[in-house]
């Protein structure tokens, strides 16, 4: 990380009256692989679009490369230095080979580098077998890939992403994803990366935006985020299910005790009596026991008693629901399903140690 | 059915002899109407960009007028046409009425609305998202328009079929401003009712036979430049 590339200052985006981009701040380091996460209509693609020049914000300002972008001024050349891919491959009726030359003929470049840049993007995306085939006659994955070589080959000083693998089918999707991630790995380019998928932001973010409601909620590398989310809407969207409203009752040790309802939790933390907080909890970091078992007290210190109220395969784990007078979800292999018997009803203890929740305090 | 069959046999005749008066009549035919077409591309297609890729003040009002014109009567625009070209007329010092020139203007006012027409929705049926994508890789605004004319131009072809078969069809418009004077303003439909009108149904039956041929001559050649290269 080196110093911000792009900045935005003060950018607001209405239409029609209607507030859709509230961003005071935000900052694109030079060199990073920045996620941009959200549910849908979250504000995430006129973020993009505004970061790309491609939109004019209602108000505020674009700092690119140190020098404020006038929006009312030739953005040509400064937005000539970006790449844009976004969900759809958006290829022009052509060879494959015509649409990655495509951004290098907009730039009048000669045609012996072109030539040079289109068989080497081609190479980099696994696609110059594609060279004289009509983009029309393409599969959704083939697309994409020539979409990508058309932006990479610009040799873009900020390359723009949104949601180029969603319209994939998961096999082609990964595949996708990791050669994409070969090539910002190694070229360094500065990437912005619009996705609702966590686990494309997990894979490719070196800093991953959270944003929601049009504004951006949590900025942060993604093991902070996922783990330490600041709110219980980020929570919910990085994936942790149990979120428990409680209140600080004392503070012991480093270890307080966190009032939530039916159960007294030992929760890890500098946290003071009378804090109101949220306990979060992701289902990973929650063991399931028969009931009758005895937990060792010092591995997990949280054991609550329910009994199971729903479980729902996912892949090759259960994701397990149990109703402990307050509902707790746990996420538990097949094996140990099967194994422990986890149908719907059974009475199951639910632990965890003080140092797996994350808590978040109420203002 | 004699009728119809004499007047084919003889009007194949006329045609296979080529002769003079026939030709002449489709030339200025083709001429006539393919000049107004060229026109109506040059003023319909900037026009019909513009209405279908700005914002501005008026923009739905004036997309219906177009919409509106591409189904006026030729007979209504051979009046206005006629009473702006007539002597005491605001262009009567022209002195361009019952003259070729006329009825490539008023062939042009009924062409351009619906070359404009169709371009509107030939660049509306694109992918919204592609003009974003265009700039996205570096293109300026002229560059946009060009890409985009592009990939509409299997619709902008149908506009070009659309406008030349409403010129080259039309009689209204062509009688009022034209006069079918002889060798001078007589075009293929013209000459078709006053050679019914007459009698001489050899006659009207080849230039009827010429008109369409020509009509699907040129579909034809404008259907195999729009369609080859495609596959279903």
């Amino acid at each position: 990380m080196n110093r911000p590339i792009l900045y935005l200052d003060g950018i607001t985006v209405s239409y029609d009256g209607m507030l859709v981009l509230d961003v005071p701040s935000f900052e694109v380091q030079e060199g990073e692989t920045l996620a941009v996460i959200g549910p849908n209509g979250a504000g995430k693609s006129t973020l993009l679009r505004v970061l790309g020049l491609l939109e004019r914000p209602t108000e505020g300002q674009v700092v690119f490369g140190g020098r404020p972008i006038l929006q009312d001024g030739n953005l040509l050349m400064d937005r000539r230095r970006m790449a844009s891919v976004f969900q759809e491959p958006l290829l022009t009726d052509g060879t494959v080979e015509a649409n990655v030359a495509l951004g290098l003929r907009l730039r009048r470049i000669d045609s012996a580098e072109v030539s040079r840049r289109v068989q080497q993007g081609m190479t980099t995306l696994g696609i110059g077998h594609l060279a004289k085939r009509r983009t029309r006659t393409l599969s959704g994955g083939e697309a994409q890939r020539v979409s990508l070589a058309r932006a990479l080959v610009l040799d873009p000083e900020v390359f723009l992403l949104d949601e180029p693998f969603a319209a994939l089918d998961p096999p082609t999707r990964e595949a996708l994803l990791l050669d994409l991630k070969t090539i910002l790995d190694k070229r360094r380019i500065t990437t912005i990366f619009v996705t609702h998928d966590r686990n494309e932001a997990l894979l490719l973010g070196n800093r991953v935006a959270v944003m929601m409601g049009g504004r951006v909620q949590q900025m942060d590398t993604p093991e902070r985020v996922f783990a330490e989310p600041v709110n219980e809407e980020v929570a919910r969207f990085v994936g942790i299910e149990t979120i428990l409203r409680g209140h600080v009752e004392a503070v012991s040790q480093g270890l307080a005790t966190v009032a939530v309802p039916g159960w007294m939790l030992e929760v890890a933390g500098p946290l003071t009596p009378g804090e109101r907080v949220l306990v979060c909890l992701r289902p990973e970091e929650i063991t399931l026991f028969p009931c009758r078992t005895t937990v060792s007290a010092s591995s997990a210190r949280n054991q609550l008693y329910g009994s199971v109220i729903r479980h729902l395969p996912i892949g090759s784990t259960f994701r397990v629901t149990i109703d402990c007078g307050i509902p707790i979800v746990a996420t538990v292999t097949r094996q140990s399903w099967e194994q422990l018997g986890l149908e719907d009803g059974a009475e199951v203890v639910a632990a965890f140690k003080a140092t797996a929740p994350h808590v978040i305090r109420c203002v | 059915m004699e009728l119809i069959w004499q007047g084919t046999k003889q009007a194949v005749v006329l045609l296979v002899r080529g002769d003079p008066e026939v030709l002449r009549i489709m030339l200025l035919s083709l001429q006539v109407s393919g000049i107004a077409t060229l026109l109506s591309l040059l003023i319909g297609i900037p026009a019909g960009t513009i209405l279908a890729l700005s914002r501005f003040p008026g923009r739905g009002i004036a997309i219906s007028l177009v919409n509106t014109g591409m189904g006026v009567p030729p007979v209504v625009v051979g009046l206005f046409v006629s009473i702006l070209l007539w002597r005491s007329g605001p262009l009567g010092f022209l002195e361009l009425l019952y003259t070729p020139t006329a009825i490539v203007l008023a062939q042009l006012v009924i062409a351009a609305p619906v070359v404009t027409g169709l371009t509107v929705a030939a660049i509306q049926q694109l992918n919204p998202r592609l003009r974003m994508q265009l700039m996205g890789l570096g293109a300026s605004r002229l560059q946009v328009v060009y890409f985009l004319l592009k990939e509409a131009r299997l619709p902008l072809l149908a506009a070009l079929m659309a406008g030349f078969g409403a010129v080259i069809s039309e009689i209204g418009a062509s009688m009022m401003v034209g006069g079918n004077i002889h060798r001078q303003t007589r075009v293929l439909t013209t000459a078709t009712v006053l050679e019914t009108s007459r009698g001489n149904f050899d006659m009207a039956i080849a230039l009827s036979l010429l008109l369409m041929l020509l009509t699907f001559g040129v579909n034809v050649t404008l259907t195999w430049i729009q369609q080859r290269g495609r596959t279903p």
